[in-house]
């Protein structure tokens, strides 16, 4: 089958939960296991809350956008924001790293992105804002196809 | 879902029970509290059951890490039990295990830190 959806919410952290719901009841109807729910609402959490805490900065006026779209057994998110940007996306990247340490940030967020999905694409300009685009083919319902 | 967070004190040991969501929402609630909880009362050790902590992301990893470098420095030891598979993966990637204990159950955890129960 094939879907789309879009929700797009200001950027305060209770939209944090708010996004993880709705993307979980929206790839629910592809029957994932209760594993790659998690997967995907964890993922979801974590872009999420980047945008909401670094993009924005914890500015609550702003916008975080939310894609999500099912293709076949495959899901796609894409979570954007119009904040700061990233000016170093590979040492963004780096397990461990974090630019707010005194925030009690992991460092984790991107990591968990890229051992969670299939695929992880982060597009950003710095003053522009920032996109994290993931896949991720989900296991249980390509071994029903075959 | 939010979280819930249940403090108790045995003996020298401070039991930090999760319940719900642990996402960066809630981390900043929780840090306080136990931060609070830490300063008003006699404890040294820390035990943290996550047997109900039904979604956690990487705000609780940093949230985790902060209380286990605080109970550290004052000399004392931070156990985790209870641990769920899918919350566990989250410990692993982080590496947190090679410096916080891991135990199956409360139990365990307050015979490990010398509580009698
Ligand atoms: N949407 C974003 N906008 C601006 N900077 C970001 C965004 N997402 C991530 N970053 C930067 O990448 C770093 C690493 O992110 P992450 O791995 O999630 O760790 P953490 O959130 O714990 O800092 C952040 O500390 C921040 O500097
Ligand atoms: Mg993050």
């Amino acid at each position: 089958m094939r879907n789309e959806m879009t929700i797009e919410f200001l950027s305060i952290s209770e939209n944090e939960s708010l996004a993880r719901v709705a993307v979980a009841s929206f790839i629910s109807q592809i029957n994932p296991t209760m594993e790659e729910l998690t997967d995907i609402k964890t993922v979801v959490s974590e872009a999420v809350t980047n945008a909401i805490i670094h993009g924005y900065e914890d500015n609550p006026d702003q916008k975080v956008r939310l894609s999500c779209a099912i293709n076949g057994e495959e899901i796609e998110i894409t979570i954007q924001d119009e904040g700061r940007g990233i000016d170093n996306v590979d040492m963004a990247r780096e397990p461990l790293y974090t630019s707010k340490p005194e925030w009690e940030r992991s460092g984790m967020g991107f990591t968990i992105m890229e051992n969670f999905m299939d695929h992880v694409e982060i597009t950003s300009e710095p003053g522009e804002g920032t996109t994290v685009h993931m896949k991720k083919q989900l296991t249980s319902t390509r071994a029903l196809c075959n | 879902m939010s979280l819930h967070a249940d403090f108790i004190v045995k003996e020298n040991v401070l039991l930090v029970r999760l319940e719900g969501e642990l996402d960066h929402h809630e981390a900043s609630r929780l840090r306080e509290a136990w931060q609070q909880e830490l300063a008003n009362n006699n404890v040294g050790h820390v035990i943290v059951n996550l047997e109900k902590l039904t979604f956690m992301d990487s705000s609780g990893l940093g949230v985790m890490l902060g209380r286990y470098k605080e109970v550290q420095a004052s000399g004392s030891e931070m156990v985790i039990c209870s641990i769920s598979p899918e919350v566990r993966r989250l410990f692993d990637l982080s590496g947190m295990f090679k410096i916080v204990k891991l135990v199956d159950n409360e139990t365990f955890a307050l015979e490990m830190l010398g509580v009698a129960s």
